[in-house]
Parts: structure tokens; sequence; C-alpha cells
């Protein structure tokens, strides 16, 4: 079991994750799809933006809120439901139960570091999550194509950009939640807790122009932006170029904090989990 | 607790071993109960499990006080949707801001019920019959459903109670007056349906399980279904409206309690609401015991 953090062992873990990668995505694909029906189901437990789609599109039927009129709600439910089924992971969930169980244990064993096979299980979900967003991806074009700004190449390279870092944000985020699991028994309701502030603050339940003013200030300002509004308003529009450039730059540097954080927590766990004879 | 077996024998009634059939027993095939009337036991073993389930809850305080202020966090989080709508309207589909937040109160207390009451002692059979230990749970001498329905209390969920009727006490102060008594009456008798109807979907889903096993992350679904029911049901139209009245009755739960308290419920849908409640709950129960039997019957 390897914990050393010297540039030789970066490298050398690098290169064996480099080999091990597309197995390790060949077999997450294959786990996908022989759970489908389980997996149909967590799909359908994020169906908030759709009843919080139904409700706004109620209030604006008299009129638009702000900028939003009917059509930019219905663009900004879909593409954000998508954006958050293509980034989120459910790592927490599992760091929890294997701390608790004690099979960390075995993954601890193998060459690989568990991160790198926890990311590559994740990122093996992707196809079959594209597949189910392909349908309401569709819709959205039909349905409010005329908002979407990613004709210029230059916003469709940003907005990319910026879906690869909510995906990394996210997941260093989980690995942060879920090392405190070897230090706190319920280290699940801090995740819940994560969660509930994830929905206000990041732009999922309501647009954060929306919102209530301060409570919008918060999430501007929060890592939370980066997670989902970004992203999203730079694909529907709402954010011009300047903005999503230095968003984006925001963005990676959350990315670099959250990086640090997680890692650091996880390899004290780790000590304290090895310690403690696991 | 409860007094032992008199005899191991009387779990058997069929097997003739025991002191016969005409002897009125109580149901439990104990003899020596003949007089106590049997809603009495259930009564008793009632607040036997509940007191179990506190006593264990009880004893990781500081988990116990974490879970519940994480149940106010989440009530205040999902406020502010509510406020951000109503920030730009000052009505909806009829409803203001006050009349909603009625909604939203009774959201909470069926959200409390749900997860503290009904969610984890039925959870807890979808794991047994995983398990293959629901044998276990049906050879005692109670009715299976009743053992099975409270197995397992979260007390903490109380908060969630606590929550909807702060919010109902600001909502009414600020729509200016009281609800009146007969009010309060329908929509309490509205809050038993609504139970049943809430517990007769899980016995449902649950039922589905002795079929179709991997139904566990089917709570994870019920609940977020659920979560649409902090709306006024008139909010929805067309297909989704439909849904939330008759195949998922949000509209039974949560918006037609708050507008028997709003006096804005027209008294033909309150009947038909308590009917078709009770008509629910009566099929669930049929449904659990066909289920049962088809686990008992073969091979299990």
């Amino acid at each position: 079991m390897t914990t050393g953090t010297t540039v030789t062992s970066i490298a050398s873990h690098l290169r064996r994750a480099a080999s091990a990668y597309p197995t390790l995505l060949r077999v997450g694909l294959s786990e996908v799809v022989a759970y489908r029906a389980e997996f149909i189901v967590w799909i359908l437990t994020t169906n908030m933006p759709f009843v919080m789609l139904a409700i706004w599109h109620a209030v604006a039927s008299e009129g638009p809120i702000g900028r939003f009129g009917q059509k930019d709600f219905i663009a900004y439910y879909l593409a954000g439901w998508a954006i958050r089924l293509l980034t989120s992971t459910w790592l927490v969930w599992e760091l929890s139960m294997e701390i608790r169980a004690g099979t960390l244990s075995a993954r601890l064993l193998r060459p690989l570091h568990p991160l790198f096979a926890f990311s590559a299980q994740h990122l093996a979900a992707l196809p079959m999550r594209i597949v189910v967003v392909t349908p309401v991806a569709v819709a959205l074009v039909w349905l409010a194509g005329d908002r979407l700004a990613i004709g210029d190449p230059r916003v469709l390279a940003i907005w990319l950009a910026s879906m690869a870092g909510a995906w990394l944000l996210i997941f260093f985020t989980m690995v942060f939640l879920g090392s405190l699991s070897f230090f706190l028994e319920s280290a699940i309701g801090v995740f819940e807790v994560w969660l509930a502030l994830f929905a206000v603050l990041s732009g999922y339940l309501v647009p954060s122009e929306l919102l209530p003013p301060w409570v919008g200030r918060v999430a501007r300002l929060s890592p939370f932006d980066s997670m989902l509004s970004f992203p999203l308003e730079t694909l529907i529009g709402l954010r011009d170029l300047p903005t999503a450039t230095r968003d984006l730059g925001t963005q990676w540097l959350y990315i670099a904090i959250m990086a640090s954080l997680g890692l650091s927590v996880w390899r004290r766990g780790v000590k304290r989990y090895v310690a403690f004879g696991g | 607790m409860l007094r032992s077996a008199d005899s191991g024998l009387s779990v058997f009634p069929a097997a003739g071993l025991q002191h016969g059939h005409g002897h009125g027993d109580d149901g439990f095939g104990r003899g020596r109960d003949t007089r106590r009337p049997r809603w009495s036991r259930y009564a008793r073993l009632l607040l036997l499990q509940m007191r179990m389930s506190a006593v264990s809850a009880m004893q990781y305080r500081a988990d116990f006080l974490l879970k519940g202020a994480i149940s106010l966090v989440w009530l205040s989080v999902a406020l502010i949707p509510l406020i951000s709508v109503f920030h730009q309207r000052s009505t909806v589909r009829g409803w203001s801001f006050p009349e909603a937040l009625v909604v939203v109160g009774w959201f909470s207390l069926m959200k409390g019920i749900l997860e503290g009451a009904i969610s984890p002692s039925l959870t807890s059979v979808v794991e047994h019959v995983r398990k293959g230990t629901l044998d276990f749970l049906l050879l005692k001498p109670a009715d299976a459903q009743f053992l099975v329905s409270t197995a397992k209390f979260e007390p903490w969920r109380v908060m969630d109670v606590l929550g909807a009727l702060a919010v109902f006490a600001y909502a009414f102060r600020e729509l200016g007056h009281a609800p009146r008594l007969q009010h309060v009456a329908l929509a309490l008798a509205l809050l038993v349906v609504a139970i049943c109807v809430l517990y007769a979907l899980w016995i449902l889903v649950v039922s589905a399980s002795f079929w179709v096993v991997k139904v566990d992350n089917l709570s994870y679904l019920f609940g977020s279904l659920f979560d649409a029911g902090r709306w006024p049901i008139s909010v929805f139209r067309g297909a989704l409206w439909f849904a939330f009245t008759f195949i998922f009755p949000l509209a039974l739960m949560t918006s037609y309690p708050a507008m028997a308290l709003l006096d804005r419920l027209p008294a033909s849908t309150a009947v038909a609401a308590l009917a078709g409640g009770l008509a629910f709950a009566s099929l669930a129960r049929l449904v659990w015991s066909r289920a049962l039997a088809f686990y008992t019957s073969a091979s299990s």
C-alpha cells in the first residue's frame, strides 16, 4: 500500500493509472449496463428540475420574470437537469460504506490508488448517462434551441472546459466529504446538508438571479456557482464571453483548492484507518 | 416486557397439539390471555416497539441532535424556492404566499410521518425479503403487517412536525385569522386518510419486493416524487395534475388538508377524497396478503 508523495511515486501512480484506466472503464461500463434498472431508478429520482419547471412555467404565464420567459425556463431546467446528471458522482455513499464495512482495505492493497479506481468507475457511467440525457437534449433543442449560445465556437470551448471543470470540482468535493467518514460517525449527515446547500445555491432549484438578493449574492461567490450555474448559464447564453472566461478561471481555482483539501483529508484519513488495523 | 409464551406449541394452532381451538384463545394461540381484548394487545405491542426505537436512537445522542438539526435545515432550505417564486408574483394560480405556506406546512408534517414512522420499518422489510429473514418475523404470534410496519421509528423526525406547526402559525398570522374549528376537524380527518394513503402506497411498493426483490432504491424515488407535494396541486396542469391527484395522490396528502384549513375545499371533493383514500388502503391490504401468500407458498 503506497501513501508516498514524492515526485517519482506520483509519476509511477499516473503511469499505472494510465495503463489500468481503459480496463477499469470497460468494467465500469459493463457494471452500469448490468444494473441498468437500478440506474434508471436513480435517474428518475433527480426529477426536481421538472417540478420546478412546471411551477415557473405557471408563474411566467402572465409575463416574463426578470430575464426569464417561459421558453427561457424550459431551456434552463432541461439543460440544468442534463448538466446535473452528467456531472454528479455518488462517491460519498460508496466511500462511507466501504470505510464503515472495512472493504476499503482491499482497495488500498491494490497497486492502483483507490481514487483513480473510483474516478474510472464514475467516468464509466457517463456513456449510459449520455444515452439517457439525449432525448431531453433533443427536446431542449427543439423547444428552446434559439436560446443556446454554443453556436459561437469560443463559447463552445469555454462550455466544454466548464463541464469538465464541474465534474472535477464535484468529484474532489465528494472526495473531501467522503473522507470525513474516516473521522465522523455521521458523515452522511454532513453530505445531506451539503446537498441542501447545493440545491439552493447552485441554481439547481431556482436560477441564482431569481433568488432573494442576499442568497443570490452568496450563491454567486460560492463554489456551488462553478458546479452548475456557470456551465448552465454559459450554455443558454445568460453569461457573456468576458464573464464566462473570468468564471472559468474562478472554477479552476476552486478545483485546485478542493483537490488539495480533499486529498489532504483523504491522506490523513487513510493513515488513521490503517493505524487502527483496518 | 411481554410475558414469555406459556408453551412453544401454541404458535402452531393448526398442529392440534395445544389445548384445542374451542377454548377461546385470543388469536395469539395463548390460552392464558383470553380475557384481554386483541386491540389492547396490539396497543401494548405498538408502545413497546416505539419505546425500543426511541431507546436505540437516544443511545447516540449527538447523532440524534444532528439529525434533528438537519431536518430543520432541509425545511428552511425548502422554503427558499417558495420565497423566490412569491418574491416575483403575489399569487400563483390563485394561491397567495401564506396559503402556499400552509401547503408547505402539511408537506413537512407528512414528510415527518413518512420518514419517521413509515419508511424506516418498510425499508427493513425489503432487506428481510432479500436475506430471507422475513420468515422469523412471520413466525411471531402477531399480524405480520403490523409487526413489519412498527419495526423501526426515527424519533428525531418529530422536528419536521414541530417545524410544520411553526409554519402554520406564521402562515395564519399573515392571513390575519385562525382556522375555524370545523375546518381543523376536516383537516384532521384528511390527515388520517392521508396517512392511510401514504402507508398504503408504501405497502404496495414493499409488496412488489416480494416479486421483484431489488426495490430498495425505490424508497429514494418515492421520497423524490413526494417532494413535489410542497406545491399546491393547482400549479400542475394536464398529465402531471392527473398523476399527482389519482396515481400518486399528493393532492390528497398535502393540498387537500391545506385547502380544508383554508376553507377552500368543496364538500364533494372532501367526500371523494375520504372515500378514495379508504378504498386505496383496503386495496393495499389485499395486495399485501396476496404477496405474503406468494412468499410463504412455494419453496421459500
